[in-house]
């Protein structure tokens, strides 16, 4: 049966009207909210006011945010916990990758499973999880503390300066299973004949590991590097469900997504929100670029 | 109990409940919208959409038979939500005037946050008149809802007069009396080292919670807790450094149980004794009957709090968006009169919710001289009564809820780190004085 022509899609148009609803969603709530925030952020907004209630401050509210000590604390805690967090996980991930990649001929699915899996359970489980864990007299953490080296009762999520090192422990658990995968995807592209030809010139594991193992490695740490620090910079959800959405004692686990978040939905400043959210944006960028760089081999492009 | 103590917490609500609510909160649990009634298609039915929260809408559920009684023609449809839920769907509601309900329920907190901007109507001016009813309300109540232009965007529902609980016991042990702890807030504290020595019970949950009340002591009718009406901010003054004294005394002194409020150590505290006093709104009588610690009853009496301090902790209010459907807003404003202008309303509420009413008509009634079995048979709503007439309005600031945390952090590092109160109270006052003028 055929369809009446006005009906009938023609191929002109058919790749449009295909790819459409993807690009109206996206539209909808991709495009359209960057923009929104990007208005806000020369704004002066009540929002229970209503829409027209909008003042025009020019680079007011980016003025306020630099001048914020609020934003430089989040920022520097951000920071923090980025490097406590996102160093340790490439630092264990490359060695672990290879030594499952060495070891596992039958059970490596499994073991990569097993890391695997953190990465793709709810944050809210995760977080529901850990300070069950962190609890100071009840949790299993200090429990363990206390019969092992028999430490006093640490106050993790009570304590200001021991908040952070809890958070960052989460995030790390958390993508060392993911980061594991990339570099065993990496590992798998290097040539067997390579460390043939090494074993061969008596070339020890150490020697093999330094020398072919991880330059062949670096178009893929450079990738996961650049991952965990967009990743590190815009963290939010770990801290945010551990401190029950506010940053814990002292703020000190309030990353710089959680303060903007903040100062919308807890303080009422949507115009100077949505200009931190464009500094982080920038900061963003910037940290993406510096890094692209470190990696980039002498003389070429990676 | 008012209805607020289902909330959760929130970044820094007015009332230093805030967190003690967020247990109850997840109790009531359920996010839930009911449609009250099914939509009819006979000509000639209206619909008037209320969006409210646990357990106000219980309240609003219970005089649906008497309105329909006087509208039998009109539905109300509930839409209730969680309380953070809900407050942010309200926002989110007022800043597009998209899906604007007939009716509001705010908690006060959020009262004083709202009538900052323009969304609220005001319920001075015609058709509404609220002033013909200033004098049937708790003054505090209604004072709470006007703006700094005058205008009144609430009409208040129910409150929570605030009060001191404390283990009679505990304290005959000790050889205090009521007079002896409740004279002056130096008197409380130096009873709390004496009830340590003799009892081991610790006198409050928290320090904060003794700063959260201090700084609210002495305010005159009107002034501003962190701002004054031109922003000036008033952090760095006698008031809370007195407050961060006193929280520091309690500290070095261990008196308090450093548990926050509505968590297992905190209830297991009121449970086993530990803990001999709280700090709270009148409706904490009934979370202890009811469930925190149901096992200490008659050992628990009620007061007013030290030094003759009157203050709310939370309350409901109902406002009218301005720019809700106009046609129902007559009958809007109608539905806020029968639920907070009606005396059998108001009693039906507080009988069943423990929302202690806002209106001054239900006062002369015996209901409020029975005997309390948890509190050993007193008549504390006698008490509350007397103190909802004493307590007085605090200006609310749009930076309220930032200076709340401030102020929180500020005295943290003061307890924990021993930092300087003079250098804390200016650090927190540079941050708000940025603030200020947002």
């Amino acid at each position: 049966m055929r369809l009446p022509s006005f009906l009938r899609l023609s191929p002109r148009w058919a790749p449009y009207v295909f790819i459409s609803p993807f690009l109206i969603l996206f539209a909808i709530f991709g495009v359209f909210p960057l923009l929104f925030s990007l208005y806000l952020a020369f704004q002066s907004w009540e929002p229970t006011s209503g829409l027209q209630a909008m003042e025009y401050v020019g680079l007011g509210n980016f003025a306020f945010a630099l001048e914020d000590e609020w934003f430089w604390k989040s920022l520097k805690n951000t920071a923090w916990l980025a490097l406590a967090s996102g160093v340790p996980q490439h630092l264990v991930a490359i060695p672990l990758a290879v030594f499952i990649h060495n070891s596992f001929k039958r059970l490596r699915d499994g073991v990569i499973g097993a890391y695997f899996l953190p990465y793709i359970t709810s944050t809210v489980a995760i977080a529901i999880m850990f300070s069950s864990l962190f609890s100071k007299d009840f949790g299993l953490i200090n429990a363990g503390l206390h019969s092992l080296f028999g430490v006093e009762n640490v106050d993790w999520l009570g304590k200001a300066e021991n908040i952070k090192p809890a958070v960052a422990f989460i995030v790390f658990w958390r993508y060392l299973g993911f980061n594991v995968v990339l570099y065993l995807a990496a590992l798998q592209t290097i040539p067997k004949d390579l460390y043939e030809a090494a074993d061969m010139d008596g070339a020890g594991r150490w020697q093999q590991f330094f020398h072919i193992t991880l330059p062949s490695l670096k178009p893929m740490i450079l990738f996961g590097v650049m991952l965990s620090v967009i990743g590190g910079l815009q963290l939010f959800e770990e801290p945010f469900i551990l401190t029950g959405g506010k940053g814990g004692i002292d703020q000190s686990a309030m990353t710089s997504a959680m303060y903007l978040y903040r100062m919308a939905f807890d303080f009422n400043d949507f115009g100077g929100a949505s200009a931190m959210s464009w500094l982080l944006f920038a900061l963003v960028v910037l940290m993406t670029w510096l890094t692209n760089r470190a990696f980039r081999p002498r003389g070429g492009s990676v | 109990m008012t209805v607020d103590r289902l909330h959760p917490s929130h970044a820094a609500s007015e009332s230093p409940t805030h967190k003690r609510m967020r247990r109850l909160f997840l109790q009531a649990g359920l996010a839930v919208a009911i449609p009250a009634l099914p939509v009819q298609a006979a000509q000639g039915r209206r619909q008037l959409t209320v969006a409210t929260f646990p357990l106000l809408d219980e309240i609003l559920k219970a005089a649906l038979p008497a309105w329909r009684r006087i509208h039998p023609n009109v539905d109300i449809q509930i839409v209730s939500r969680q309380y953070g839920d809900h407050h942010t769907a309200m926002t989110t509601a007022l800043s597009t005037a998209v899906r604007l309900p007939d009716v509001m329920a705010l908690e006060s907190s959020y009262v004083g946050r709202f009538a900052q901007g323009g969304g609220l109507d005001d319920l001075a001016k015609e058709p509404y008149r609220i002033d013909r009813f200033r004098s049937r309300l708790v003054p505090y109540a209604y004072d709470q809802a006007i703006n700094r232009r005058g205008a009144v965007v609430a009409m208040p529902a129910d409150i929570g007069p605030g009060t001191l609980l404390y283990r009679s016991d505990l304290y005959a042990k000790a050889g205090l009396t009521e007079a002896d702890f409740t004279a002056s807030w130096d008197a409380f504290v130096e009873a709390g080292i004496k009830l340590k020595a003799t009892t081991g019970a610790y006198l409050v949950s928290n320090a904060q919670t003794v700063k959260d009340i201090v700084i609210r002591t002495g305010l005159r009718p009107g002034e501003g807790l962190y701002f004054d009406q031109e922003s000036r901010v008033l952090v760095n003054s006698s008031r809370f450094v007195r407050a961060f004294e006193l929280a520091r005394k309690v500290r070095r002194n261990k008196l308090d149980a450093r548990v926050g409020a509505w968590s297992n150590e905190w209830a297991e505290g009121f449970r086993r004794g530990t803990l001999a006093s709280d700090l709270s709104g009148a409706w904490m009588a009934g979370q202890m009957a009811n469930w925190v610690a149901p096992a200490t009853k008659g050992l628990w009496r009620a007061a007013h709090l030290p030094e003759r301090t009157f203050v709310g902790y939370g309350g409901s209010y109902y406002a009218i968006p301005r720019r809700a459907t106009p046609e129902n807003k007559a009958l809007a404003w109608e539905l806020i009169q029968l639920l907070t202008l009606d005396r059998a309303q108001q009693f039906a509420a507080f009988k069943s919710q423990d929302a202690f009413p806002a209106l001054l008509e239900t006062f002369d009634d015996p209901f409020f001289a029975d005997p309390l079995p948890f509190l050993g048979g007193q008549p504390a709503r006698l008490l509350w009564r007397d103190a909802a007439r004493k307590i007085t309005a605090t200006q609310v600031h749009k930076q309220t809820n930032f200076a709340d945390e401030v102020i929180g952090t500020e005295l943290d590092n003061v307890l924990d780190h021993g930092k300087d109160i003079g250098r804390a109270l200016a650090d927190a006052e540079r941050l708000l004085l940025r603030r200020a003028h947002r």
